[in-house]
């Protein structure tokens, strides 16, 4: 076997595996505070994806000519903007269901997502959308015919999805916001009593959430170039299955899960076959969850009596 | 309960007031179904469906309708799934009570759905189903004004293997019943003249990440690659080909016939160069030159199957003249046995209901975005 073939595969695996990751964080605090799964997430980074192409779009039309700059103000728009829909999704679908029975809650939240499917199919058409490449460089090691490659695009989105890991690490670890997110995933009323505002700490991980999911979208939409209503829903489905690999509730687990699924993809389909990629992906998901079944890095639910 | 229960019996009978309604006014006129996937990734392609259709019926109705009747179009979504485009097919032939219908699009949706308009004895014309088994079950009723996919598999394989002279073929699909078929008739095209394919793989639709199989084709050392699928796989597997440096020809079939595909690839410099096969311009054919202009003026550009989905809904407009009847049996027979003048020329049928003559013809991307017939 050719080295650089491995190291291509290698990179094209940790790649994949970091926008998995990058959306699995999304799913992995949600459910860490409050012990359910926001189906809607891969949909609000569809919407960032159509964010993305709206805000490029305007600023070009404003003149903007430096690529860091646009790039930059997208990813802040795209964050602000989809961190209102976390929060509106939380509103809507979440909060009157508090209290309730926990599949309401997960039924609600994939209403959202077929909502916000539809809704951007009706407002911008169901056609592929596409937005011109921004960034070309390259990174190459080797000769001019057996090379191994990374596009800077994709080496952001690998520095992207571990400064969000380490980041939200060290805001749920070390500062104040944190503290009060632990103590309302371990006991929400003990936490209410002790005057901490449950509602708005649970509503701060839906738009911290939210906003992950724009990173991804806005940097994923510049790798791939083109995106639709629907890539919500695969790279959602993939993203949660991460989440479970690596143990929901764990932000390292969302990003090993991730990196995992993601070379196990691009490893069985470069050296094995594509056409059974996804059998192989979910049975391995399957064993470990026969063996481990809080996942990878994720801690056992103790029953408290 | 009980007052529940009588709202929502009343509902329901308000409801089927409303739709025998509909059905006993329309009653005077020709429905025919246009079905296709209207939403979804492949949305393009209905839009040419229906805008097609939509000016086919505009005219001849301006011109008479069919036997002193209008034509009333009725749009049906698949969004090309077969599971929907049977229920599609069901609520059109039951609900909708067409006389007729054009479509499915993807070959995968028109398969299933045909059973149900054969069944119900109703004429289907595609226009651009290309699946051999689309014709090749002894369905009497059914009709495609396109090739088939084991014609255009062959004007394929001549073209990589005679022209582009390529000895070593990479041969992708998407796993469903016209890509796969459409690879399979080049497959076995190349190899009946002794060119065996380097690598033979699927990869799944909706996914926009196929840099592993971008490798592996590179590894493989291809100097050509053929697809067997749509725009929007199409269009993301070329642009990773060429990011890796992959600078094989590539080929495919008529499902990349859409400016969609330079959206699906992020920009015409990566579609540049991209060849492939479909049916010989039906905006130059001279029978057509009036309808064009008239896309035209209206802002349309009549790309892709526009021009057979007029097509079919005229041969449709034509057997129901001649015969006076929309019984599909009868309406089968008389196109088998007739030459019915379309927008894309003369078109007559076999036995099985595939052109008696198909032309499909290689076209290339250029840097622009658009596609050109290869001299």
């Amino acid at each position: 076997m050719d080295w650089h073939i491995l190291g291509q595969q290698l990179v094209n695996g940790l790649t994949l595996g970091s926008i998995y990751g990058l959306i699995a964080i999304g799913y992995t605090m949600v459910y860490g505070i409050i012990g359910m799964i926001n189906f809607a997430h891969g949909d609000v980074y569809m919407i960032s994806a159509y964010l993305t192409a709206i805000s490029l779009a305007v600023l070009s039309a404003f003149g903007v000519e430096s690529v860091p700059f646009a790039i930059v103000v997208t990813l802040g728009l795209t964050m602000f903007i989809t961190g209102v829909y976390g929060w509106s999704i939380e509103r809507v679908a979440y909060r009157p269901l508090r209290g309730s029975t926990r599949l309401a809650p997960l039924i609600s939240a994939i209403g959202i997502s077929l909502l916000l499917q539809n809704y951007v199919q009706v407002a911008q058409g169901a056609r592929n959308q596409g937005i011109p490449s921004l960034i070309d460089g390259v990174f190459r090691v080797g000769n001019d015919k057996d090379f191994v490659q990374m596009t800077h695009v994709q080496l952001l989105i690998v520095i992207a999805s571990f400064g969000a890991m380490a980041g939200l690490t060290w805001l749920i670890q070390r500062t104040s916001l944190g503290r009060q997110c632990r103590a309302t995933q371990q006991d929400r009323h003990m936490a209410e009593i002790l005057g901490i505002n449950t509602d708005r700490i649970i509503s701060t991980v839906f738009v911290i959430g939210a906003a992950m999911a724009a990173i991804a979208g806005t940097l994923v939409t510049l790798n791939y170039g083109s995106f639709d209503f629907f890539v919500g829903f695969v790279t959602g489905i993939k993203a949660f299955t991460a989440a479970v690999l690596g143990g929901i509730g764990s932000l390292p687990g969302a990003m090993l899960g991730g990196i995992l699924l993601g070379l196990f993809e691009s490893l069985f389909s470069g050296f094995v076959n594509t056409d059974y990629k996804d059998v192989f992906s979910f049975s391995v998901l399957v064993l470990v969850l026969i063996f481990r079944p809080s996942g990878l890095l994720g801690r056992p639910e103790v029953e408290k009596v | 309960m009980r007052k529940a229960i009588q709202r929502v019996f009343a509902v329901s009978v308000l409801a089927g007031a409303v739709a025998y309604g509909v059905a006993a006014q329309a009653a005077d006129a020709i429905k025919i179904g246009i079905a296709g996937p209207m939403t979804g990734a492949n949305a393009a392609y209905g839009e040419q469906f229906w805008r097609g259709a939509q000016q086919a019926a505009a005219d001849i109705n301006a011109a008479g309708g069919i036997n002193g009747k209008q034509i009333e179009l009725v749009k049906g979504d698949d969004a090309c799934e077969p599971k929907q485009a049977v229920a599609v097919a069901n609520r059109l032939v039951d609900q909708d009570k067409v006389d007729a219908i054009v479509g499915h699009f993807c070959s995968s949706s028109t398969i299933p759905a045909s059973e149900i308009y054969a069944e119900a004895g109703k004429l289907q014309i595609t226009p651009a189903s290309t699946n051999p088994k689309v014709t090749e079950r002894k369905i009497p009723t059914i009709f495609r004004t396109c090739g088939r996919d084991d014609q255009q598999g062959v004007v394929a394989a001549d073209f990589i293997l005679d022209k582009l002279k390529a000895k070593k073929v990479a041969v992708i699909h998407d796993k469903d019943t016209y890509g796969q078929g459409l690879a399979d008739a080049m497959k076995a095209a190349a190899s009946s003249k002794g060119v065996k394919e380097v690598l033979y793989e699927g990869l799944t639709r909706g996914e926009k990440d196929f840099n592993a199989l971008a490798t592996k084709i590179k590894a493989s050392g291809a100097d050509a690659v053929y697809f067997g699928g749509l725009y929007a796989e199409a269009g993301i597997l070329v642009r990773q080909l060429r990011e890796q440096g992959v600078n094989a020809p590539f080929i495919s079939g008529d499902g990349i016939v859409s400016a969609d595909m330079v959206t699906a690839a992020g920009g015409p410099q990566f579609v540049k160069g991209v060849y492939m096969t479909f049916g010989a311009d039906p905006r130059a054919i001279p029978a057509g030159k009036e309808v064009v202009e008239k896309f035209r003026k209206a802002g349309y550009e009549p790309e892709g199957y526009t021009m057979y989905s007029y097509a079919s809904v005229q041969a449709i407009a034509d057997a129901m003249k001649a015969t006076k009847s929309t019984d599909g049996v009868t309406l089968a027979k008389w196109l088998k046995a007739h030459t019915v003048q379309t927008v894309m020329g003369p078109k007559a049928w076999d036995a099985k209901g595939d052109l008696k003559v198909s032309d499909y013809v290689m076209y290339q991307w250029d840097d622009k975005g658009g596609y050109a017939e290869l001299k």
